[in-house]
């Protein structure tokens, strides 16, 4: 068991609980429970600001794109968007399938939480600022243009699921190489790692707060990862993150 | 009614214009040098539009969008009037962008154009820097160009919806060092309040303290250190922002 902190049942904050990233129980005041006996709540309520074209295999599926119109040239800088309030939903809630749309695309994402204030943070001290990792699922209308902020394909409601918890910092040493698996109904459909990264967490924190502070309880989404499976009407979907544990959601027409 | 959001004596007070004065909910009355502004809301969601105005995006050499081009800002952007915005050293192409804030009163989803003025609490004055030196076209414009720390001024006032008759029909105008150089009028918006509240909560739920904030006419000028900018919206307010350079900044 590893430490945590989780929003669950009748609390009002979130609160220490031990949990096992492997069978997703919880240990809280000397009771075990399975993660799905709690009714859980969204274990952050500041901004969650996602990155695009972070995974190397991302990048490179876009392969000449990237020097042809509209994009003219690589990016530079880290690509983000922000999942607004609307779109945060927790553990084990459905995902909202809008009625003119045939499928959702996941978003597998390790999801960095802010423990205090970050600007113009150098690589080297990030791990500083970090008050644990969580299980984002970064839901989008499928979209293959990258030029336009996604705004309509990304901030529908419930489009965010967030946890089940934050696991704290100190728990995780190896967050620059984390498995990343996606299955759905059961089946496992996408594999992959932090390590294949192209800003490791250090830098893009770097890259993010040279331009943009970064407050507490912000979540800084690393990345997704190439290929994303698809999900329909009534699959149930769940990101497994090592280390951390699993969040499960269930696509259900709006 | 005009309220506001000022800092006084240690304490964030919600204030009141009171003939051309700051009056706290206590009853203190102070000069609008006398206190210190913050944003006139604590933004919740925030969506600001490129492109809405067609002869800003004639000036930008684009054709006017078909469908809104919507993105978004964090908190952290979000300075209150009389402020500075820090402006990089190395940076050519930094300018202003004068806009009307729309602030949603309650949730809306799924609302029609000609309900959409209910959802409505009020409105503000905007000014959505942009620095073009870092424009790059993955969802563009990206957040480095336009939700850089300290670079949206907003306020001074948030204005009841049922003190302004007509929002789609507002003069707006930008004054640098006392020079105007960009005016225009909401009336010239592609999207109008009502198209956007419409398109938005047709997708998604807006909430209290939403703001939109509706795109800028053309006239854009670049800004340098030293510069006062003013951003004037008739009947809403006139919002005051001073650039600084990020050296000065961070050493003041």
């Amino acid at each position: 068991m590893i430490k945590a902190r989780g929003l669950f049942n009748n609390l009002y904050q979130p609160v220490e609980i031990e949990v096992d990233p492997q069978t997703n129980n919880v240990a809280y005041h000397a009771k075990s429970y399975s993660a799905n006996d709690l009714h859980w709540g969204v274990p952050t309520n500041a901004t969650v600001y996602g990155t695009a074209l972070n995974y190397k295999g991302e990048l490179e599926k876009m392969g000449d794109l990237l020097h042809n119109d509209p994009y003219k040239a690589p990016p530079k800088a880290p690509i983000l968007y922000i999942k607004p309030l609307n779109t945060f939903t927790p553990h084990q809630s459905n995902i909202p399938l809008p009625s003119d749309v045939k499928e959702l695309q996941t978003g597998a994402a390790l999801g960095i939480v802010l423990k205090k204030t970050a600007a113009h943070v150098n690589a080297s001290s990030a791990f500083e600022y970090i008050q644990g990792f969580t299980i984002v699922n970064d839901i989008s209308i499928p979209h293959e243009s990258v030029h336009r902020p996604a705004v309509k394909q990304k901030a529908r409601d419930g489009f965010c699921p967030i946890g089940p918890w934050v696991v704290e910092a100190d728990q995780l040493p190896n967050a620059d190489n984390l498995e990343v698996k996606v299955y759905v109904n059961n089946e496992l459909k996408q594999t992959n790692s932090t390590e294949n990264l192209i800003r490791n967490i250090g830098t893009l924190i770097e890259d993010v707060t040279e331009f943009m502070t970064l407050f507490k309880g912000d979540v800084l989404l690393v990345g997704t990862p190439e290929n994303p499976p698809l999900l329909k009407e009534g699959d149930q979907v769940q990101v497994e993150i090592e280390g951390i544990g699993k969040l499960e959601n269930s696509v259900v027409a709006e | 009614m005009k309220r506001a959001r000022v800092a006084v004596g240690g304490a964030i007070h919600e204030a009141y214009e009171h003939e051309g004065k700051v009056r706290l909910t206590d009853g203190r009355l102070f000069s609008e040098e006398e206190v210190e502004w913050l944003p006139p809301v604590q933004p919740q969601t925030v969506f600001a539009l490129g492109l809405n105005y067609a002869d800003h995006a004639k000036e930008l050499s684009f054709s006017a969008p078909k469908e809104p081009l919507v993105f978004l800002k964090g908190p952290n952007t979000f300075i209150g009037h009389n402020a500075s915005t820090k402006r990089p050293e190395e940076a050519t192409n930094m300018h202003y962008e004068c806009e009307l804030g729309v602030i949603i009163g309650k949730t809306a989803k799924n609302v029609k154009k000609e309900d959409a003025y209910e959802y409505v609490a009020g409105y503000t004055v905007a000014n959505d820097y942009a620095i073009r030196d870092y424009l790059e076209n993955y969802y563009r414009p990206n957040l480095r160009v336009k939700n850089r720390d300290t670079c949206t001024p907003i306020g001074p006032w948030f204005v009841d919806q049922s003190d302004i008759k007509d929002p789609m029909n507002l003069s707006l105008k930008t004054i640098v060092n006392g020079q105007v150089t960009q005016e225009g009028t909401t009336k010239d918006m592609i999207f109008s309040i009502p198209d956007l509240i419409e398109y938005l909560s047709h997708f998604m739920t807006l909430n209290p303290n939403d703001v939109i904030l509706t795109g800028t006419p053309e006239g854009l000028e670049k800004v340098n250190a030293g510069d006062e900018v003013v951003t004037e919206i008739e009947g809403i307010g006139a919002l005051k922002n001073y650039i600084i350079s990020d050296k000065q900044f961070q050493n003041s």
